[in-house]
């Protein structure tokens, strides 16, 4: 299978490897995935309470390079991107974007969950839940 | 040496094809291309002479008579033709088969096909490392057992089974041995008559000979035994194989199993003072494992599990220079990992994170040196970028973390 030359090099120069402090007011963390199935997905932001803005987002994850790639583009994606802006992204987008084969698609979903778990953990904790 | 030459370490999916094998090959295309069953005329002679000469220098190579080689296009024929062919013609006899779930896939869907067509099919355990358990295969015999499918040595982990002690089962008990030895001809010494197999598939792009063309070993005496044709036509291969014989490639593969003949004691001598190597280099990166009995082992091979590290993605660090395969379910088309390794009671998790390398005729001591570094730099590299790594080292029970399984 060729890669796109995007995805090669979101695999091997990852961009916002890193982990943020969990505890953190202004920290959500999502965790997805399992060990069992291949892919676990580490994705936290941290959001500027007045503004609302995601200043800054860090990966880790387990799994093949199109999971590796998914994740740090979605961190890419993230910075500078309101909370609900963020909410917004697409996989299909991260499936365009890295040219991914139909058999990695799941790992742009992956990614997408991520997003949204790290969201719903920020406003969790921020007494924002909907 | 250039960092950018390519290094192959997957001489069990396929070795390259020995220049001597081709340079024997050649003639066989253009000018010596007759149909060796042309009876009445010397181009058919001089094929049929061809096919003659492979013939026994096959038979050489595993100590028996050329009329026992049946010509196959690949092991993958051979053992269908094996397993359906000996439940065909011993359908009068019993109906159940013994095997293993660490078979190949072409012997397990063969016995799946049994099944469909009224026939039993026991796939037995095997232990940790990956040997069959004699007591348990003893006990599956009934008598109704016709065939004991077992593998000599495991295309994944390279784990030899104990065929004496199999083949002396089989004999006491009275049913046929038979037996995937494709990745054990030509590397190690193979013998069926002396460890009681009957049947026997093997195939040329395991042994530096060309692809499309393999054989199946069928004993003619003490038993003699007998498979239906699964290939309806001109009565080939003493009508267990109709189709115009693959000439060239049967000159290929006679011309490499007597080179392997000559050169396998050196050879395995070599690869396995460099799998060694890579494997005690390999094993210093901490919570690395050896998958399967080091012991009851093919010389060439290792299989090894790096905790925490995916296997298609760590594959991906190098694979643009180093050619290996892993048990991770990513690199294949069913998102299960290896069933090989599953088998061997390793966690789905272990066998993601599966390499296995396997070594060859034209594998050096540089490109050792050069995986080495490459791989070693590969698992830091995706351990820097793993989160249940990170979560291993503070000291997180992994087991206990409610993963949202997709």
């Amino acid at each position: 299978m060729a890669y796109s030359e995007k995805l090669l090099d979101h695999f091997k120069k990852p961009k916002n490897v890193g982990t943020l402090d969990k505890d953190s007011k202004s920290v959500g963390t999502g965790l997805v995935g399992a060990p069992e199935c291949g892919d676990v997905m580490r994705l936290q932001i941290e959001v500027d309470e007045a503004s609302n803005v995601i200043k800054d987002a860090k990966f880790k994850t387990f799994g093949c390079g199109s999971a590796i790639a998914s994740s740090s583009l979605a961190t890419e994606w993230l910075k500078g991107k309101t909370v609900d802006q963020a909410l917004e992204i697409d996989n299909m987008a991260i499936v365009e974007e890295l040219a991914l084969p139909p058999v990695k698609i799941h790992c742009s979903v992956l990614a997408e969950d991520a997003i949204k778990s790290a969201i719903a953990d920020y406003k969790k904790k921020n007494g924002q839940e909907a | 040496m250039n960092p950018n030459k390519l290094i192959y370490l997957d001489n069990n999916a396929t070795t390259p094809t020995d220049p001597r094998v081709v340079e024997a090959m050649l003639p066989y295309f253009t000018q010596h291309f007759g149909n060796a069953a042309s009876r009445n005329h010397p181009f058919g002679w001089e094929a049929e002479n061809a096919v003659d000469k492979a013939r026994e220098q096959i038979a050489n190579l595993i100590n028996v008579d050329s009329r026992e080689i049946i010509f196959t296009s690949g092991a993958t024929e051979a053992d269908n033709l094996a397993i359906k062919g000996v439940f065909e013609m011993y359908a009068k006899k019993g109906n159940h088969i013994i095997t293993l779930k660490t078979e190949h896939k072409a012997v397990l869907d063969s016995c799946k096909k049994v099944e469909k067509l009224g026939g039993e099919v026991t796939y037995l355990d095997v232990n940790r490392e990956g040997l069959v358990d004699l007591e348990a295969l003893e006990a599956a015999i009934t008598d109704k057992t016709i065939l004991v499918s077992i593998m000599f040595a495991n295309n994944e982990t390279g784990v030899i089974q104990p065929m004496k002690e199999i083949g002396d089962i089989c004999a006491r008990k009275g049913v046929l041995f038979m037996s995937d030895a494709t990745q054990a001809i030509g590397k190690i010494p193979v013998d069926p008559k002396a460890l009681g197999i009957h049947l026997m598939a093997f195939t040329a792009h395991k042994m530096y000979g060309p692809k499309g063309v393999g054989a199946l070993f069928v004993n003619r005496k003490n038993p003699r035994v007998k498979v239906t044709s699964q290939l309806d036509g001109g009565g080939h291969e003493r009508g267990m194989r109709s189709g115009t014989l693959n000439v060239p490639g049967i000159v290929g593969f006679g011309k490499a199993a007597e080179l392997c003949q000559t050169e396998m004691s050196e050879e395995a001598q070599r690869l396995s003072g460099l799998r060694d190597k890579l494997e005690t280099e390999l094993c210093k990166i901490e919570e690395t494992y050896i998958n399967g009995s080091t012991e009851n082992r093919m010389p060439h091979v290792t299989n090894i599990s790096f905790k925490h590290v995916e296997g298609e993605g760590l594959m991906m660090t190098f694979n643009q220079n180093i050619g290996v395969s892993s048990g991770s379910a990513c690199t294949s088309a069913s998102l299960e990992p290896s069933y090989v390794l599953i088998a061997l009671g390793l966690g789905d998790d272990l066998a993601h994170s599966s390499l296995r390398l396997s070594l060859g005729r034209f594998t050096t001591d540089e490109e050792i040196d050069a995986a080495i570094e490459q791989i070693s730099g590969g698992v830091n590299h995706m351990r820097d970028l793993s989160p249940i790594w990170e979560m291993y080292k503070e000291g997180i029970d992994l087991d206990a973390v409610e993963w949202s399984e997709h």
